[in-house]
């Protein structure tokens, strides 16, 4: 008996040996490069420490979502860059993949020139370096954009120039209860959606959700402005003379064409795999679930919102998760051309200023391993929810 | 099949723990590891810039050349007895220091200006001033900005990134209370192809870059240097701190340059001048003293400097001067002709 428990508890043992030396091999690898550089940062009369991010940081940056200028910590301009990462990493996620949805499709299409038009363009941007991209969409494109007096105006309310697209501003007065009425809207669509699913599971009433989802996004904020005091004026860019021939615009918003050209390269570059990603899952879908779906009398569109889309997401979601990760990840190519990302700011300009570049290379690694692992986290998330489920 | 899985594991692991016992050691520094290390490998380890004309740039086929280079060049001749013993590597302004300090490479020539916080704060050490130079802007001819105090609210100025220049350009903006919009790149490349497109009004960098990189524009003439000088650029030479003795070599190959001239000496009468009269040339070219020997070099150290880079007049005319980008040599004259290089004696 003594004997038999004894043995089991060997067994547990042996499993675990190799697993806990595993563990300690990966442990002394940390410390001996960890006592490696601090000996050889010690040699050479280099500190370390989070001290400086409390420093003034003395630098400015183009562009910033919060306030920021040279005043600010090195903390702070972390954050600037971070967001600036975020902004740009967002953009380009959400032009990507309504890039990717359409030409994913119409490569499908059964027109000869649409399917062939998409196909050239993934074959095209999917093979050039991304970096040679954002050079061609930064450095061509700016040439072919006129300066600040010729701008191309858009009803002379908004102007795209060399320096920049120039877009009015927006001026809120209380901003705070017109938000709350969107936040309003979106409960009051989710507790419509789930209304309506109740109804058509039980009762096989079908209630047009999309239009009333619309009207109430519509008119819960509609009424705030009505009747809540809540107003929003715009302040226009107006040209302004700097010199004889030096001009730019004042007031407004400008969004940098940094901003522009890098969101374009990475959507129209990313775009062209989650294309492939598209057309792989739509394909990936039996025909005879099509016919089967035209059968039941479903119509077209039906069949591709109920029957064809939900399974053709299971197997676009995966590798569509990983394209978010490169987009986010190839941002940081951004430095390039002068956006202001974190690797320009943290990684760039504040690693010069401070000479701390194992402390701010961590923390950079450890922000893009964050923003990676949430994207991951989010996306699996939403894979669980698309996954088929088991009855 | 599991013992032999766990046994490579084991083993694997030992390995790692010997690794670690003979590893942590890191760099301790005795005499100068840098000049045994330089000695063993037959080549001089040398940073420049990715392509500064006058300073460092190369040409097609991949030849360097510049004032910084032939401090890169001083060194080679002085340690190796060959100044084209040099191994380039083109670093970025964000990259520099971290090349040095990781050991990639033992002398960063790249036009990098002395500042208390380098020198002290992130294991560096200047050894001289090869070049004292000053930010200033340019701007475009037509666009009548004749002065900084042209400059209004709002406007823009491209720049590099990581670099002192950013740091004058906020101060000198905000002691002139004007608002402006700073773009850094990390390239100078970039910076002049957006500042020739016309992305920014005006060019923030050291004066003697600002007259390199105009060359570079579709149409230098079509564009001017402002007048005014923002800040002090004293650009150098500068080594890893901790080895005393490679500090001294690379200091004095410097020195070595600027001395000749003073003494008149030049890659062409260098060896004809052995038996001077004057004690201190007669030391530059190595008749005279021990002095190579204080580094654990031979005595004609100097000799082969002089002639195989020449002095820093030859230097600066062939690199500066005569390529047209700063003809007028300015503070970076000679102290007996009115500019203030001045070093100490070599004896």
């Amino acid at each position: 008996m003594i004997l038999k428990k004894f043995n089991i508890e060997n067994k547990k043992v042996r499993d675990l040996i190799p697993q806990a030396i595993t563990v300690l091999a990966l442990l002394s690898v940390i410390i001996y490069f960890a006592t490696n550089a601090q000996i050889n940062m010690g040699n050479r009369g280099i500190s370390f420490g989070f001290g400086f991010l409390n420093q003034e940081a003395s630098f400015d940056i183009t562009f910033s979502m919060i306030e920021y200028d040279g005043s600010h910590s090195y903390g702070r301009a972390f954050l600037v860059g971070l967001l600036n990462t975020i902004l740009v990493s967002v953009i380009g996620i959400f032009f990507a993949t309504i890039m990717g949805v359409v030409v994913g499709i119409s490569r499908l299409s059964d027109n000869y020139l649409i399917a062939k038009v998409a196909e050239w363009y993934v074959e095209i941007f999917r093979n050039i370096p991304l970096i040679l991209q954002i050079f061609f969409w930064y450095f061509a494109a700016l040439r072919a954009l006129p300066l600040p007096e010729n701008g191309i105006s858009f009803n002379d309310i908004s102007f795209l120039t060399i320096k920049g697209w120039y877009v009015p501003k927006f001026i809120w007065t209380n901003f705070n209860i017109f938000l709350l009425s969107v936040i309003a809207a979106f409960i009051a669509i989710y507790f419509i959606n789930s209304y309506a699913t109740k109804q058509r599971e039980q009762f096989g009433k079908q209630i047009p959700t999309t239009i009333i989802s619309l009207t109430t996004l519509l008119l819960i904020p509609l009424i705030t402005f009505l009747f809540l005091g809540v107003s929003l004026t715009f302040e226009y860019p107006v040209l302004k003379q700097l010199s004889p021939t030096v001009f730019t615009y004042a007031g407004g918003v400008s969004i940098i064409p940094e901003l522009i050209a890098l969101a374009l390269a990475l959507s129209m570059y990313t775009a062209t795999f989650i294309a492939e990603n598209v057309r792989a899952g739509i394909l990936g879908v039996g025909k005879g679930q099509k016919e089967a779906a035209a059968s039941i009398g479903l119509n077209k569109n039906q069949i591709l919102k109920l029957v064809v889309m939900p399974q053709a997401l299971r197997i676009i979601i995966p590798p569509t998760t990983n394209q978010y990760l490169n987009l986010t990840k190839n941002s940081s190519l951004a430095a390039a051309i002068a956006y202001p990302d974190i690797v320009l700011v943290f990684a760039g300009t504040a690693l010069m200023q401070t000479g701390r570049a194992i402390e701010i290379i961590s923390i950079t690694m450890l922000t893009y391993l964050t923003l990676s692992i949430s994207i991951s986290i989010f996306m699996n998330w939403y894979n669980k929810k698309m996954a088929i489920k088991e009855k | 099949m599991k013992s032999i899985k766990t046994w490579i594991l084991v083993g694997f692991a030992t390995l790692l723990l010997v690794a670690c016992g003979q590893g942590g050691g890191g760099a301790g520094s005795k005499k100068s590891k840098t000049l045994e290390n330089t000695k063993k490998a037959g080549f001089v380890k040398c940073g420049v810039s990715q392509g500064l004309p006058g300073f460092s740039n190369a040409d097609a086929s991949g030849n360097w050349s510049g004032i910084d280079v032939d401090v890169c060049r001083a060194v080679a001749a002085a340690v190796l007895g060959d100044a084209d013993k040099v191994k380039y590597t083109p670093l970025s302004a964000k990259e520099r220091f971290t090349a040095l300090t990781s050991g990639e490479i033992d002398v960063l020539a790249r036009n990098t200006t002395w500042t208390l916080s380098r020198d002290a704060d992130i294991g560096l050490t200047f050894v001289g001033v090869n070049f004292y130079d000053g930010q200033g802007f340019m701007v475009r001819k037509n666009s009548g900005i004749n002065s900084v105090n042209d400059f209004k609210n709002g406007i823009s100025a491209c720049t590099n990134t990581g670099t002192t220049t950013e740091l004058n350009m906020r101060d000198f903006f905000n002691s002139k209370n004007i608002s402006y919009e700073p773009i850094a790149f990390e390239k100078a490349d970039e910076v002049v192809q957006a500042y020739d497109a016309g992305r920014c009004d005006t060019y923030t960098t050291d004066k003697s870059g600002l007259a390199a990189q105009r060359t570079k524009m579709s149409n230098p003439d079509e564009h001017k240097v402002l007048p005014e000088t923002i800040s002090k650029e004293p650009l150098g030479p500068v080594v890893r701190q901790g080895d005393a003795v490679w500090e001294d070599i690379v200091r004095w190959s410097l020195n070595t340059m600027i001395e000749a001239e003073e003494y008149g000496v030049n890659s062409s009468n260098a060896s004809s001048l052995k038996d001077s009269e004057n004690p201190a040339i007669k030391r530059l070219v190595g008749a005279e003293g021990e002095l190579g020997a204080a580094f654990g070099l031979d005595n004609d150290w100097s000799l082969r400097i002089i002639e195989q880079v020449g002095n820093y007049g030859e230097s600066y005319k062939k690199h500066i001067a005569d390529t047209g980008i700063l003809p007028n040599r300015g503070p970076n004259q000679l102290w007996t002709k009115g500019g203030i290089l001045y070093v100490p004696p070599a004896r």
